[in-house]
This record gives C-alpha cells, sequence and structure tokens, in this order.
C-alpha cells in the first residue's frame, strides 16, 4: 500500500478552473474531453453540501447511467483493497466488500488485469472464473456488473464498479459516459492521493487520455529524474503546469525535449528548472 | 506470409499492440507507403493512435492532430476509405493536417477503415512521399489487411462480441499508455530519443518471444530495464523476419 496515501476531509475545496489545458488558437476536438470537463464542473457545484468528492462523483454516476449503484474502491501494488472510498448504497457497499473477501469478481480482475470487465447478465455467459462471487452477488440482489479500472497506462489507483439489479446492457453512448466518469474517477483519486498538491483538482482536458504520448512519456521521464513512481511524477508534473498556467501537454513538450527536468531542491521542494 | 501471421494472432494470448505494429510494418513493406499507423476510437468520442510503422515523435503528432481533421477523422466518421487525388484536394480538406503532412516529407495520406459488422472500430493511416493515392490493387490489398487485423481482435466467442470488444479496445488504449510511459522511462536512462528506445524494447520483445506490452509492463515496474540497456541489444530498424 503506498505509505503517502492521505485521504482529505471531506471539505475538499474544489473548483473547476478555467485554465485547464484549453491553448489559445488550437482547435480542440468538440467531443472528446468534453464530457470529462462537464462531470468535473458538477462536481465543482455542491453548494455546501458536504458529502466527499468520491461519494458526490458515484451519485452523478448512478443518476446519469442506467444502473442501480455504483461504488468506489481503492487498489494496492498488490491488487485490490479493502478500502471502499464510497459506495451509493449498502448493496454496491456489500459488492465491494464481496470481492475483496472472495478475492475474485469483475472488479478484482479489472483492478488486477487493467480490463475492464462489462456483465450485462451474470446469469449469462462466462462467470465461471467467479463462481463463488457470482452466485453471492445474485444472492444479494446484483444481476449486471460493469467494473472499470481507474488507471493512467502503468498508473493503477482503483475501480469503479456499476451494478443493475436487472439485466440490461450499455449502449455505446452510456459506455462512453462511463468512462468518463471513470476518468473522472481517476483524477479525484490522483487528487486525492496527492493532498500537499493543493485542495483543486487539477481538470485534465480529454481524461487521461487526452494530451498525447509526451505526456505519458514525461510521466516516465520525471518517475527517473525524481525516483519517485509514476503516480507521483504525474502528480508534480500536473502541479506544476497547474501552478504556471500551462497546459500538462506543453510542460510535458519541455520535459521530453530536454528543455526541462524536474529535480527536488534542498528545501524538497520540487522545482522544473530549464537545463 | 502477412496473412498467415496475422491469422496467427487469432488464438489465446494474444497482444493488440503487437498485432497492430505488424498491420503497420507489413503496410510498409506490401503497400507502396513510406509509413503507416493505426488509430482506435477511444469510445469517448476521439481517436487514439495505437501503433506506428515508425515511433518517430513528429509523426505520432501528425496522428494525433487528425482527432481535428485528416483523412482517419473522416474514415472513422463515414466507414468508408478516404483519398484525395492530390495535394490540392488535400489542402482544401485537411489545411492544417497536410500542412504538418508535408513538413515531414510526405504528399499523401489516406485511410482505410477498420469494420467489425457495422461497427467501424479505428483506421489504417497510410503515408506516401509521392503524391496520389494507392493503386486499386494496393487498396484491396490494404483493406483485406485491415480486415485480417480486426478479425484477430476478436478471439473468444463464448462472451456477447459487443462487451468483449470494448474491453479489448480500453485494454490496448490503457496497453499503449503504458508503452508511453515505459519510453519515457528508458529515454531518461539511458539518454536516447524515444523513438529509438521504442525500437530496443521491441528488439528484446521479438528477441525473447515476448510481448511489447510485457516488456513495456516491466520497464515500467523496473524489472528489466538493465538487460535492455546493454549495448547489442540492438537497435535495428529492420524487421529480420523471413515471410
Amino acid at each position: 500500500m503506498h505509505a503517502a496515501w492521505r485521504v482529505s476531509r471531506e471539505r475538499v475545496a474544489f473548483r473547476h478552473s478555467a485554465r485547464g489545458d484549453r491553448q489559445p488558437g488550437r482547435s480542440l476536438t468538440p467531443v472528446r474531453g468534453r464530457r470529462v470537463a462537464e462531470i468535473l464542473g458538477l462536481l465543482a457545484d455542491h453548494r455546501g453540501e458536504h458529502a466527499s468528492l468520491p461519494a458526490r462523483l458515484c451519485q452523478e454516476c448512478v443518476s446519469a447511467l442506467p444502473v442501480t449503484g455504483v461504488g468506489l474502491a481503492l487498489m494496492t501494488a498488490q491488487g485490490p483493497s479493502s478500502v471502499i472510498v464510497a459506495a451509493t448504497d449498502e448493496v454496491a457497499r456489500r459488492l465491494e466488500e464481496l470481492q475483496f473477501s472472495f478475492g475474485e469478481g469483475p472488479c478484482v480482475d479489472a483492478s488486477r488485469s487493467g480490463r475492464p470487465v462489462l456483465r450485462p447478465d451474470l446469469l449469462a455467459g462466462a462467470t465461471n472464473h467467479w463462481p463463488g462471487f457470482a452466485a453471492a452477488a445474485l444472492t444479494v440482489g446484483v444481476r449486471a456488473i460493469f467494473a472499470f479500472p481507474l488507471q493512467v497506462g502503468a498508473i493503477r489507483i482503483g475501480v469503479l464498479d456499476l451494478y443493475r439489479n436487472t439485466p440490461g446492457r450499455l449502449t455505446d453512448a452510456q459506455l462512453a459516459d462511463a468512462l468518463a466518469f471513470a476518468d473522472v474517477a481517476t483524477l479525484v483519486l490522483l487528487h486525492l492521493q496527492g493532498g500537499s498538491v493543493g485542495d483543486q483538482v487539477h481538470p485534465w482536458l480529454g481524461g487521461p487520455l487526452g494530451g498525447g504520448a509526451k505526456v505519458h512519456q514525461a510521466t516516465g521521464m520525471i518517475s527517473v529524474q525524481l525516483g519517485v513512481s509514476l503516480a507521483d511524477a504525474l502528480l508534480r508534473l500536473r502541479a506544476h503546469a497547474y501552478a504556471d498556467g500551462r497546459p500538462v501537454s506543453d510542460v510535458a513538450a519541455d520535459v521530453v525535449d530536454r528543455r526541462m527536468r524536474f529535480d527536488d531542491s534542498e528545501k524538497g521542494h520540487s522545482t522544473g528548472a530549464p537545463q | 506470409m502477412t496473412f498467415v501471421e496475422l491469422a496467427d494472432t487469432l488464438v489465446d494470448d494474444f497482444d493488440v499492440i503487437d498485432l497492430l505494429h505488424t498491420l503497420a510494418s507489413r503496410s510498409v513493406e506490401l503497400l507502396d507507403a513510406s509509413a503507416a499507423g493505426i488509430m482506435l476510437a477511444d469510445q469517448r468520442g476521439g481517436l487514439q493512435v495505437m501503433a506506428s510503422s515508425t515511433e518517430e515523435a513528429r509523426l505520432l503528432e501528425l496522428y494525433e492532430l487528425q482527432n481535428d481533421e485528416g483523412p482517419c477523422l473522416d474514415c472513422f466518421r463515414s466507414g468508408r476509405p478516404v483519398a484525395q487525388d492530390g495535394l490540392p484536394a488535400m489542402r482544401s480538406s485537411w489545411p492544417a493536417f497536410t500542412e504538418r503532412l508535408q513538413e515531414l516529407g510526405f504528399n499523401s495520406a489516406q485511410a482505410l477503415p477498420l469494420r467489425l459488422r457495422s461497427n467501424t472500430i479505428g483506421a489504417l493511416n497510410i503515408f506516401r512521399t509521392s503524391p496520389g493515392p494507392l493503386t486499386e490493387a494496393d487498396l484491396r490489398l490494404g483493406q483485406a489487411m485491415a480486415d485480417v487485423a480486426t478479425i484477430g481482435l476478436m478471439q473468444e466467442r463464448a462472451i456477447t462480441a459487443r462487451e468483449l470488444l470494448a474491453e479489448q479496445l480500453q485494454t490496448a488504449l490503457n496497453s499503449r499508455i503504458v508503452l508511453e510511459q515505459a519510453k519515457g522511462v528508458l529515454a531518461e536512462r539511458t539518454g536516447l530519443p524515444v523513438d529509438q528506445v521504442f525500437q530496443m524494447m521491441r528488439a528484446y520483445a521479438r528477441n525473447g518471444g515476448l510481448r511489447l506490452s510485457e516488456v513495456a509492463a516491466q520497464v515500467t515496474d523496473g524489472s528489466i530495464s538493465d538487460v535492455l540497456l546493454r549495448p547489442n541489444r540492438g537497435m535495428r530498424s529492420e524487421d529480420p523476419r523471413v515471410h
């Protein structure tokens, strides 16, 4: 388990910044990333509600999609953890608990393999991978499960589980929406992981897929430069971009093209110093 | 023979990234093309480059640009092959894309759809230094190769096809990100450019009979970077395989 895990208190002040990754003069694909930005905006607009960011995310997700409940759980390096970050109802919570105690299930598979698991009907198709779990899930009223690993490449953070109490599949549009929620959940967990980075979830236009190859290459480079995990490297990259008011992709390009290195100064704060 | 190679992937335990890299390299070798790449739908409304005959940075950016305009975008939306007769027509349809294309030394770009039943899941991008599109014969061959590759994405029959394809696409997208992260890790460790470290990983994978995705994953978790750093681990740009 990552030693630096710090789950923020509920009063995480969240503000959807207009800065984000917008580059002046460059046309952005109208659809891609729009839904992620929209969901972030919805989460920002909490008007004094005291529910945590992850809890509100799960609520928005259950409102937006034809599912009965949603759960959000953390991952460790070894696989699923017992830490349930949020759940919309008792069945969603029970679903997470069952998977951890059985050590099997779609969410286990999703978080271990990095592959989403979409099962519109637990009574049809192959559930022979998890016979114990499937039976238990059906008993508590779960009939369909859609499990999304929360990840940015090799950075595996958690899993978002959607369930239905009746069978039914997601349409292509609904799948796109679910993936957008998974992208937002990834951003939220990354944000919560790096508590000292600030109290704002930095919007990342296009979600974890946005910004192009250089963002991920820069993440790899920074992880070696600072001697930190990829997850921490990504946080540092995004924090630096936000502090500078520049798109993440711009800072990433500087790193990849070797105009900038990340080095911790004597005080232990990171600086992106020109070489 | 290409089809045997691509058809070999219709078995268990294959790697989408490997499959698409094979399609890209073979397209360059068998068609009259200078470079080729595959973009897949990210299922969120955008296209992601998954494999390219060369991983040179500026070429990767050219793919990325096609989320805004270009043959891949038109091809993905229409589900049909997309080509223009020459540069004036290209400039008219895709002004920004064509400008960047020419900066890279290419004078032609077209796209063939990757289609599975009624779904277009992506596009095969063909770049040429000569102006003008592929011949009819090359077009048919290219489309046939794309079709075999797309069928290769559907390996299991037991589970509903649509969900399986969606799962595989998302897994492949994430594998691509792991590959980019691995490039960064290796580039920093070796001081070499990112496209060169890609060739190192690919050579290592081939020599060891490993999947490229596996190698990338091991680079990111630190288990094989030392081995890869050995200079005689080949930075060959030619594919030595006989077909």
